[in-house]
């Protein structure tokens, strides 16, 4: 059903993409849906606005205790998936460490309420996706798009983002009322990471004269550096002293 | 600033060699050796790596006053005076409409780009608090000077932050800073173009708009 969707979606991606040569990182912004993705950033913002964003007057990030043990449990369950993704991109180093991460995180750190292997042991969290798999098969960035409840993302990582949902090993193991719970965990921990970053987050969306634009420029950049393992190259960098109105 | 979960171990830039001030100094030889330190002001790595240093460090001392709200966002501006090429920022923030204005409104539209540089990234540093800078070298890019420094914020993996740094304007000043790949002036230009829009490019209400803006 789904599963099988995705998969003639990701060959599919794959195919159109080419593989094997790393392409140069893309720059500048393609958004051919701007349109529609103003739609749903202006979706996304209400949502946030009615559930997320703090009252006038009180602070933005919630960052306690409460709130890093929920973070911790979401994303302690997501670190098989980042394991599974590592080994399709042929980096041994993250797999291997994320594993450690997670059975230490979910014994000594009580199913990853606390974060022992970061704290102690020099094992924080290797992020991945299944959408740096596909830039690392060589599947180009295409579009800029805007997720309903996600947010940012381009083409390739929209496809990245439903395949990590079928494919999350965590899904596999448990079964009824507990994948329910797993399930649950890893969109609290979502939630939690939202008010976490609530100053970042909301600055962006409230504070911008226009936060579609901001957030799409964030994102890219972001993303593309994460992807890239460094800042994009140099003959990209901008020298205003050289060309100070352009 | 940072997007969770985004956040990797970058490897840390080689720094490259590129001294210009070799000509000048094969030039002038013994004259050079008789000028006092400092009068010199061609930039080289190491003195980009010193500015940031010392930046990074009044950054640091600013976070760690205790201070808050128009206290904290004042000692920003004073940072941002001293080593930041403001001018240069606002011109590239303001983008092509930099060549319609006037001089006068070049001059208002650069002292309200910075009240509102250092109340919106005075805010923003408080998400630094507890943070450790810590300058790990700079190299060359095209005319200028980068130099990379790793934040250490206390339960987060750390992350890249790189300074910019020119002498074009005749003083050694840092004009773009760049975390984790998200870059100032870039930002800050989508940042002011959405807001000369919403003023139907009217720079003097682009202007009023900036002093009120947090």
């Amino acid at each position: 059903m789904l599963g099988k969707g995705l998969c003639g979606a990701v060959i599919t991606a794959v195919a159109l993409g080419g593989c094997g040569v790393q392409t140069p990182q893309p720059s500048g912004i393609d958004d051919p849906y701007e349109s529609s993705n103003r739609s749903i950033h202006a979706f996304n913002k209400g949502f946030d606005e009615v559930v997320f964003k703090a009252p006038p007057g009180k602070p933005r990030s919630i960052d306690n205790r409460f709130t890093r043990s929920v973070s911790n449990v979401g994303s302690n369950l997501g670190l098989p998936g980042k394991v599974v993704n590592s080994v399709l991109q042929g980096r041994p180093e993250p797999a291997v460490k994320n594993t450690f991460r997670f059975l230490l995180n979910s014994t000594i750190g009580i199913a990853g309420i606390f974060d022992p292997a970061g704290a102690a042991f020099g094992l924080p969290a290797e992020y991945t996706d299944f959408g740096e798999t596909l830039a690392v098969w060589g599947v180009h960035e295409g579009s800029y798009v805007e997720l309903p409840f996600y947010g940012p993302s381009t083409t390739r990582d929209a496809i990245g983002t439903a395949v990590d949902i079928v494919m999350n090993p965590v899904g596999s193991v448990f079964r009824g009322s507990d994948a329910v719970g797993a399930t649950t965990a890893q969109v609290a921990g979502k939630a939690a990471d939202r008010k976490i970053y609530g100053d970042a987050v909301e600055s962006i969306l409230y504070d911008s004269a226009d936060s579609y634009a901001q957030a799409r420029l964030l994102y890219l950049q972001n993303r593309r550096y994460h992807l890239a393992g460094q800042e994009n190259n140099d003959a990209d960098a901008w020298d205003p002293y050289s060309d100070p109105d352009n | 600033m940072q997007m969770p979960g985004t956040l990797i171990p970058i490897p840390t830039t080689e720094p490259r060699a590129g001294r210009r001030a070799f000509m000048a100094s094969a030039l002038a030889g013994a004259v050079l050796l008789a000028m006092p330190k400092g009068a010199f002001a061609a930039l080289d790595n190491a003195q980009a790596s010193a500015l940031i240093t010392q930046a990074v460090n009044d950054v640091n001392a600013a976070i760690a006053s205790g201070r808050t709200g128009p206290a904290l966002y004042s000692q920003f501006e004073a940072i941002f005076n001293k080593y930041a090429d403001v001018p240069t920022i606002a011109r590239s923030a303001l983008g092509p409409a930099a060549r319609q204005a006037t001089p006068a409104q070049m001059s208002a539209f650069t002292t309200a780009f910075r009240g509102y540089l250092s109340r919106k990234y005075g805010q923003r540093f408080r998400e630094f608090k507890g943070a450790k800078f810590e300058v790990q070298g700079s190299r060359q890019v095209k005319t200028f000077y980068e130099v990379a420094s790793v934040a250490h914020l206390p339960g987060q993996q750390p992350f890249q932050v790189q300074w910019q740094v020119s002498d074009r304007s005749g003083k050694n000043l840092f004009f773009n800073i760049i975390v984790e790949g998200v870059n100032m002036l870039a930002s800050e230009r989508t940042e002011i173009g959405a807001m000369l829009d919403q003023q139907r490019g009217n720079i003097d209400g682009l202007i009023a708009v900036l002093n009120k803006a947090s």
